[in-house]
């Protein structure tokens, strides 16, 4: 699979690390800061009981 | 086939343990900055709206009663908010201990879903609101969810509490701390942890979890009244005067 990505890519091997360095920040920020915080909310949240 | 299946496989390995380490770490770091700065936002705009209005009118009268007595600065009868409604924001919680740019948001009731997650620091309804005799109790993560109250402990006697408002700032002074069992809801009392004792002071509760990443203990922090600076005057010297190490 990510070898198949590997080839896919264009360019020598130091641009094709480039695209995935590239990839992976983008990968990273959806994460933090769309997928993270969703799951986040949808995972059931325990009440803080006081009472 | 099974290469492929092996590399999903660590794949979700991989989005656990960072969502793992974006629950723990990460995340509170980013809630943490964009919290804040809604707050000092909703700061701003208070500060806005007040010096639009009314510009002209407060300096030409408060200089005629007496210059002197503004030094002396006589303790103002602090302004009685209503209670929020639930998840409606209502304050902006500042503690120069925890930051200069510390501003998290008060919001009416505690629940986790309304107001704890997505906005911060939640007001336990039927506790007095700032300013006002009793107790004026507040509940708030110490971890997870931007983790407004994760440094609770390290508050030192004296430091100051302030709730900023629209009407202006209500300065509290931090006493001492207690750990209670999640079932001693003394602490809320108008005079916390005394039970049939009539209100008389003016108390801030701050209660949280502990230990940290636990629920099995509530942390919790005292502080008294001090004072109430309306918009009229300048911010208090708590907010400026910085923290003593």
């Amino acid at each position: 699979m990510y070898a198949a990505l590997w080839q896919v890519l264009p360019g020598p091997w130091w641009v094709r690390l480039l695209i995935v360095l590239i990839l992976l920040v983008a990968v990273l920020y959806g994460l933090f800061f769309y997928a993270f915080p969703w799951i986040s909310e949808m995972v059931n949240p325990q009440e803080v009981t006081v009472e | 086939m099974a290469g492929v299946l092996g590399e999903l496989l660590i794949t979700a390995g991989v989005l656990t343990l960072l969502y793992v380490g974006w629950q723990l770490w990460i995340g509170d770091l980013i809630f943490g900055v964009q919290r804040n700065a809604v707050g000092q936002d909703l700061s701003e705009q208070w500060e806005q709206e007040y010096a639009a209005p009314s510009s002209t009118a407060p300096p030409t009268a408060t200089p005629s009663e007496s210059p002197s007595a503004e030094a002396a600065s006589p303790p103002v009868e602090p302004v009685i908010m209503p209670e929020a409604a639930d998840g409606e924001t209502f304050a902006v919680m500042r503690i120069p201990r925890f930051g200069a740019d510390y501003a998290w948001q008060i919001a009416g009731g505690v629940t986790r879903a309304r107001t704890l997650d997505p906005i911060g620091i939640g007001h336990y309804p039927g506790t007095p609101m700032p300013g006002d005799v009793g107790n004026f109790a507040v509940a708030a993560h110490r971890t997870t969810w931007g983790a407004p109250f994760n440094r609770i402990a390290e508050l030192h006697v004296n430091d100051a509490i302030v709730v900023e408002t629209e009407e202006g700032w209500y300065t509290y002074r931090f006493r001492t701390l207690e750990y209670v069992t999640p079932s001693e809801v003394e602490v809320l009392l108008p005079v916390p942890q005394v039970e049939g004792a009539p209100a008389g002071s003016r108390y801030i509760t701050l209660t949280s979890c502990s230990p940290m990443y636990s629920m099995t203990e509530r942390i919790v922090a005292y502080g008294v009244f001090e004072s109430f600076t309306p918009r009229t005057s300048a911010p208090p010297a708590a907010l400026t005067e910085g923290v003593p190490a």
